[in-house]
């Protein structure tokens, strides 16, 4: 009985019996609390000072949040910015908070870039940033890629991209995907499309989404499920260690390092791609000149060696488009992805 | 006994005088931090990252520092947890289940003592689980499927059921309403929009450190408000501010329980570090005895979750080791920290790099030490906190609260999801609803409606997916006994032949 009403009596005993009481000793609170308050608006800095900005839409250590802080380090190094580039995180919305505050907030701004990748335009294509579209913003550039892949454990029955694409022609309820992203998202999509090539009924496929690839991959090796769609920065490792068999590379070209071996899917006959790239969007409103100079600074960028040092540092692959190119990339994108979504159900 | 050699060579990695002042540095840039929820480790890593690519130290420096900023983190959110009620992680919103109690009363000195002491033995009990049994634990890492995972956090609910002695119907109406507020946001499996009115600013669901800053610290200043009086302090004078060996006697069993539980539990992938501090506290409730005194103050309901915090973050180790997979948030950072220094990450690690690994083991050790010595003669300075009267106080702690909700996502709209969580938290309060199972429910809510999910699309859809493997029925077993175990005690106390005197419950 005496644990009902606890917690109120325990303070208003509290409060009586601590009431009138003066303390003695002057207390270094104050100035600690100052501290504190100076060190994390030290830390939350980054609103409108000058100077140029990469706006990260993500948390610190996420991929675009990694994007910007290689590609901000290799412009400072390069001396291409007045003064320092700054990273600044908008986290929220799997990148819509960012994208919402580049349109509403930094329209005209010619001194603030933010990263994008597929998922960005999954998600513009699938409506997911309310009222937005790609067509809200200027599409810049984009500096580097990794690719997606297919991977099963090394007992799995299948010794070939074919194989496994004929057992899911044959039971595609039997295949078990895991992969990193909701449904709908990237590692969702990417075997939608190879689906769709095999003559696979997309509305049949079982992909089950984890909380980030290490989680879809430890339910792969935990015999959970069949297959895991990834990136190659994802698998690379597991690879080499043999934990892991790629089936195939969704990339136009193979890749290098421990998946040398490993086919594209194209070779096999399939020719889907996913591109995980790495790029940047500006904000609407500004000057074909300000565009321009974005232009020109990618292509110094992506064509430094500091920029491959950096590239290779993350372990990404060279991909590079720029300017109106990647504009109209960017809007065929969006288009095919929202046709597709349409296609399987994941738009009305 | 080669992994002892290699730790021994991590040692030495760790003691060299470099490394040492790293780790020292780190603890306390880390404690700092901690004090203020809102920050977070990671976003001190984050900020230290750029810096330690300038000086250009080496991987297993800077991993050395970045394990002491987290430590020391954990650290010092356990003082604000236990001194101002104001928990910046899952876990620290367990100790203040009776941290916070045994501060008001003037013991909020052996509180944090007990902390240190908990955190340090925990740390130190996993350093040698993670040495000898890192490859037998990988195997259990890979066992836990959906199906399993749910039936762990259905475990964790029920363990809660217990806490702090309110009437069921209150504990049932705070997880409903934790369960409620976790399903703001955009639906992880879907992507579907949930209760979000069209604000992007809901898409991500409610912050973990937002609402439970309203819950706690502004009710708090809500509650003080209601107490007023300008000279009052929020608690008594410390009556006993050491630590006694008779006190710590009393909570030995307690720590050895949360190290052995947080260790086992931390070594999931996910969700371990979290479900396994509200579990400890749950077996600690169940354990205790005669004298039930937990949610007033219980010293053994600090030790418990400490321990196993702790313990947790050398068991999220392994997953990373073994695996090459993150085990936690913060193993995930670490990870990052090694890509980006130039170290492979993954299964391939430990033979490529073993002095980053097994440093890195060492100088968790070492820090760990470090926040033992730094800290325990610096809780007579932490517990004169309290001596500050309400009128610096009241205010410093809401001020606190609004630079620390900013801090996390520079989102002003998350200060009018504070202040909403503020007012619900002093509204249970006063109406002796508990805060804990909100917490509970938000944080564990989302990962058990994934399980659940996952675990019945992996079932294509039939139910009994959920107890298909010897795991999961043993897991749900354990729900059982917790389930009916107490209802059974107050069962046979009804009846007049049963043995009244020591029915379970009684609280």
């Amino acid at each position: 009985m005496s644990g009902r009403r606890i917690r109120v009596g325990f303070h208003l005993r509290q409060a009586a019996a601590s009431a009138g009481r003066v303390p003695t000793a002057h207390s270094p609170l104050p100035l600690l609390l100052l501290a504190l308050f100076l060190l994390t608006t030290g830390c939350t800095e980054g609103g409108r000072a000058s100077g140029w900005e990469c706006v990260a839409p993500a948390n610190v250590g996420g991929g675009w949040d990694l994007t910007c802080r290689a590609f901000s380090r290799t412009v400072n190094d390069l001396g291409l910015a007045p003064g320092l580039m700054r990273v600044g995180n908008l986290p929220g919305a799997g990148g819509g908070i960012g994208f919402a505050h580049m349109v509403g907030q930094r329209g005209g701004d010619e001194a603030v870039l933010a990263a994008a990748s597929p998922a960005t335009l999954l998600r513009l294509a699938q409506g997911q940033f309310a009222h937005l579209t790609e067509e809200d913003v200027r599409w810049v550039g984009a500096i580097a890629a990794d690719h997606g892949v297919v991977a099963v454990r090394p007992d799995a029955p299948w010794d070939h991209l074919d194989d496994f694409l004929q057992a899911w022609r044959r039971d595609p309820r039997a295949i078990r995907i895991s992969g990193g992203s909701a449904s709908g998202g990237q590692d969702h999509v990417k075997m939608l499309l190879l689906a769709r090539e095999a003559g696979v009924d997309p509305r049949s496929v079982r992909y089950i989404p984890f909380d980030g690839g290490g989680e879809a991959m430890t339910a792969l090796l935990g015999g959970f499920v069949e297959v895991f769609s990834g990136d190659v920065t994802q698998v690379d490792a597991q690879v080499e260690a043999g934990r892991l068999r790629v089936l195939a590379i969704l990339a136009s070209e193979r890749v290098g390092g421990a998946l040398a071996d490993v086919p594209t899917a194209a070779e096999r006959g399939y020719p889907v791609t996913w591109v995980t790239w790495r790029g940047f969007y500006l904000p609407p409103g500004i000057s074909q000149e300000g565009y321009d100079r974005w232009v020109r600074l990618m292509e110094e960028v992506g064509a430094s060696p500091e920029w491959a040092v950096e590239r290779e540092r993350s372990r990404l692959a060279p991909w590079f488009l720029v300017g109106s190119d990647f504009e109209g990339f960017v809007r065929e994108e969006v288009r095919s992805l929202r046709e597709l979504s349409r296609q399987v159900g994941l738009l009305p | 006994m080669e992994p002892f050699a290699l730790l021994a060579d991590g040692f030495a990695v760790a003691l060299r005088p470099l490394n040492l002042s790293l780790a020292f540095g780190g603890v306390v840039v880390g404690t700092v931090v901690g004090l203020l929820p809102g920050i977070g480790p990671i976003n001190a890593i984050a900020l230290l990252l750029p810096l330690l690519f300038a000086v250009g130290i080496p991987p297993e420096s800077a991993l050395i520092l970045l394990a002491g900023i987290y430590y020391g983190s954990q650290y010092g959110n356990s003082i604000s947890t236990i001194l101002l009620n104001v928990p910046g992680t899952p876990a620290a919103v367990v100790t203040a289940l009776d941290g916070y109690p045994m501060a008001r009363a003037g013991r909020g000195g052996e509180a944090l003592a007990i902390s240190a002491v908990a955190s340090f033995v925990g740390g130190t009990l996993s350093i040698f689980g993670l040495v000898l049994l890192a490859p037998l634990l990988a195997g259990w890492a890979l066992r836990f499927g959906p199906a399993e995972y749910f039936a762990l956090m259905v475990l964790a609910f029920a363990a809660v059921a217990s806490f702090s002695g309110a009437r069921p119907a209150a504990s049932l109406v705070a997880v409903g309403t934790g369960l409620l507020l976790a399903s703001v946001g955009l639906d992880p499996q879907s992507g579907i929009p949930r209760f979000t009115f069209g604000r992007l600013d809901l898409f991500d669901g409610l912050d973990f450190v937002v609402v439970t800053l309203g819950l706690f610290a502004i009710s708090e200043v809500l509650l003080a408000v209601d107490r007023s009086g300008a000279g009052a302090l929020l608690a008594p004078p410390i009556r006993r501010a050491r630590l006694t060996l008779a006190g710590l006697r009393d909570v030995g069993a307690s720590i050895l329980r949360g190290s052995g539980l947080g260790f086992l539990l931390g070594v999931l992938p996910g969700a371990g570090g979290t479900v396994s501090t509200f579990v400890a506290y749950g077996v600690e409730t169940r354990t205790a005895g005669p004298e039930r005194t937990f949610g007033k103050g219980d010293p053994r309901g600090v030790a418990a979750p400490e321990a196993a915090s702790n313990a947790a973050a050398t068991g999220a180790m392994i997953p990373l080791l073994t695996l090459g997979v993150p085990g936690s948030a913060t193993t995930a950072v670490l990870l990052g920290a090694l890509l980006a220094l130039g170290v492979t990450p993954g299964p391939l690690l430990l033979d490529r790099n073993p002095e980053v690994f097994w440093g890195l083991a060492a100088s968790m050790y070492v820090g760990n030490l470090f926040l033992l010595l730094l800290n325990l003669p610096l809780v007579g300075v932490f517990v004169r906190l309290l001596r500050v009267p309400g009128w610096i106080l009241i205010p410093g702690i809401a001020g606190l609260a609004v630079v620390a909700v900013l801090a996390v996502n520079r989102n002003p709209f998350d200060l009018v999801i504070m202040t909403g969580c503020g007012i619900l938290g002093y509204l249970f309060r006063r109406g002796g609803v508990p805060l804990a199972p909100v917490i509970l429910g938000l944080v564990l809510g989302p990962l058990a409606e994934r399980n659940l999910r996952r675990a019945l699309a992996l079932g294509d859809g039939v139910g009994d997916a959920l107890f298909s493997s010897p795991l999961a029925l043993a897991l749900w077993g354990l729900v059982v006994l917790v389930v009916a175990g107490p209802a059974w005690g107050r069962f046979r106390a009804r009846r007049p032949w049963g043995r009244s005197q020591t029915a379970g419950g009684d609280a």
